[in-house]
């Protein structure tokens, strides 16, 4: 009975997720739906306080980045970027394409893949609209490299910085045991997309190309600070601190020069870009997944779940956690999976591989939500998804096999620990 | 005659220069926005589940919007002629062909692979505009045509 409470307030949550109804935000059914399954029983306050205390530095690391990404927006990092795509492709679509992967990997390896779906997408729109090529590749370019690109760093994304402390691995070591995966997950898109697009990425008839507008001036200051925070949280393990101290330091530095024009309203935008209601959203999903985790679900994870990390439990691993990703989509799955593989590295990073690749299947993030939103019909011209399915039918399976087989090299490489 | 040019990105030139030499009474500048591409970038925010962000492809369609109203202004320029400019949104193939109702002759261009001469030379959009539209159909080379060396050898003879 309590099991399928659990699984119900679950189901409930994301539901309200994915519905949105009225516009509200989705905290507004996760902090009642973790209150009932503390009510119920299912979980005990203890509990709670532990699983608060386990995700708070996550959490503040998260907002830390937020907050860094949006300043970063502010001071024209993006836009900057953009314009100087725009100048590099001289109009040839599959050098804009090579660009807006060079790009996007980079911002969202550093910036997290909220700031690539919601800063560096729209440029990217701009810009293909501005020089006249079709923006389609690449605007689904960001939407796979905003998943795909986020393996690198534990900042890349929140589902690895759920696993980061839990792996037990330094800053550092998970990027150099990462980068291999990256790199070759990356490649295997390039030569998806540029096959899949070859008709939409065909050189422009000669014509007057529409001349695109000069960069402008650089903001030198915004890229050395994040140049900067960059180097800190690779230091941040020798140094001994938790790196969303120097995400705090570089989003400060960033927004020292704006709080001294105008304090009260830019301390509001930090706060707003900050997203504490995101905060008590992850908080609250960790109390109701804790509940499901104790309860059948759980153990049949558990079941399924290889036990030693050799390739091909890693390549189950993987597969099981993009299973996972694409039922209830990937922050729950990965707080259901990560601490049943806590003991092995490596395949908390097969998981990882798993629940970052996943989402790709659909343009939503997961195969649930796509038919929630189909049920509930929250677009009133739904768009034609069987494209980006196609698509992601093709990347997943690929990518998925060759960043574990990258990973399996690295960990024999470097070793686990 | 009512003429009916396809104004897609990347071939339009073409088809404004040909649709110049042709003597018109009424000529029709159409450009469609595939809703698809907006959706894809609203769906990707919709998928980060969790942060409060308003639902909407408004800024999407904004842009894609003005960058439309920009091509066609292009396209106006080059064709240096009065013309009805049609602004559309929707599946392309599909409005191409309903706004040739009532016209004599649709213009647009091949967007295919065109390094050889052959069907692959037109793609699907272009293929079903084609083979659907209820008036004459001018389909002309966005760029100089592959030599007549590109074409595929005839079937040997049967014995």
């Amino acid at each position: 009975m309590g099991a399928a409470v659990g699984l119900l307030v679950l189901a409930g949550v994301l539901g309200f997720a994915v519905g949105r109804p009225r516009g509200l935000p989705e905290v507004v059914a996760a902090v009642p739906g973790a209150a009932a399954v503390v009510l119920v029983g299912l979980v005990s306050w203890a509990q709670v306080r532990d699983e608060v205390v386990t995700l708070g530095p996550t959490v503040g690391f998260l907002a830390a980045v937020l907050v860094l990404a949006h300043l970063a927006d502010e001071h024209g990092v993006f836009g900057y970027g953009g314009a100087v795509m725009g100048m590099a492709s001289r109009g040839s679509p599959r050098r804009l394409l090579r660009l807006v992967f060079v790009l996007a990997s980079v911002v969202t390896a550093v910036l997290s893949l909220d700031a690539t779906v919601v800063l560096l997408t729209p440029v990217v729109l701009a810009t293909a609209a501005r020089i006249g090529v079709r923006p389609r590749p690449h605007l689904y370019a960001c939407g796979h490299l905003a998943n795909t690109a986020s393996l690198l760093l534990p900042v890349s994304n929140l589902t690895n910085l759920l696993a980061f402390s839990a792996s037990g691995l330094s800053f550092t070591r998970f990027a150099g045991l990462m980068a291999a995966p990256w790199l070759a997950v990356i490649a295997v898109e390039y030569v998806i997309f540029r096959r899949r697009f070859a008709l939409d990425l065909t050189t422009p008839a000669l014509g007057p190309a529409p001349e695109p507008a000069p960069p402008g001036r650089a903001p030198w200051y915004a890229i050395a600070v994040l140049a900067a925070t960059l180097a800190g949280f690779a230091l941040s393990e020798p140094a001994g601190l938790h790196p969303a101290w120097f995400a705090a330091a570089g989003a400060l530095a960033l927004a020292l020069p704006r709080l001294r024009r105008a304090p009260l309203a830019e301390a509001g935008r930090l706060l707003r870009a900050a997203n504490l209601p995101f905060a008590a959203f992850v908080f609250a999903l960790g109390v109701v997944v804790l509940a499901v985790r104790a309860g059948p679900v759980g153990d049949a994870v558990d079941h399924l779940v290889p036990g030693r990390a050799g390739l091909l439990g890693m390549l189950g691993a993987a597969a099981l956690a993009a299973v996972l990703a694409n039922l209830v989509n990937n922050l729950p799955a990965t707080l259901m999976l990560v601490p049943l593989v806590a003991h092995s590295p490596g395949l908390v990073l097969a998981v990882l591989l798993g629940v970052n690749i996943g989402p790709n299947l659909t343009y939503v993030g997961s195969l649930a939500t796509l038919l929630w939103r189909q049920v509930l019909h929250t677009r009133d011209h739904p768009p034609g998804t069987g494209e980006f399915l196609r698509l992601g039918a093709v990347t997943v399976p690929a990518c998925l096999v060759v960043g574990v087989g990258a990973l399996w090299v690295s960990l024999r490489l470097f070793g686990a620990s | 005659m009512r003429i009916v040019v396809w104004v897609a990105e990347g071939t339009w030139p073409a088809c404004v220069d040909a649709a110049q030499r042709l003597p018109a009474a009424e000529t029709v500048l159409l450009h469609v926005i595939d809703p698809d591409t907006a959706g894809a970038v609203s769906g990707a925010r919709a998928g980060l589940l969790g942060r409060g962000l308003p639902d909407g492809d408004a800024a999407s369609f904004e842009a894609l919007t003005a960058a439309q109203s920009r091509l066609l202004d292009a396209a106006q320029e080059r064709l240096a002629r009065p013309a009805e400019r049609l602004a559309r949104r929707g599946r392309p193939e599909r409005e191409v062909v309903a706004a040739c109702g009532e016209a004599d002759l649709l213009v647009l261009a091949r967007d295919g692979d065109r390094a050889r001469l052959g069907p692959r030379s037109i793609g699907p959009h272009t293929r079903f505009a084609v083979d659907h539209a209820p008036c004459g159909v001018l389909l002309v080379w966005p760029d100089p045509p592959p030599g007549l060396a590109t074409l595929p050898p005839p079937p040997p003879p049967r014995h």
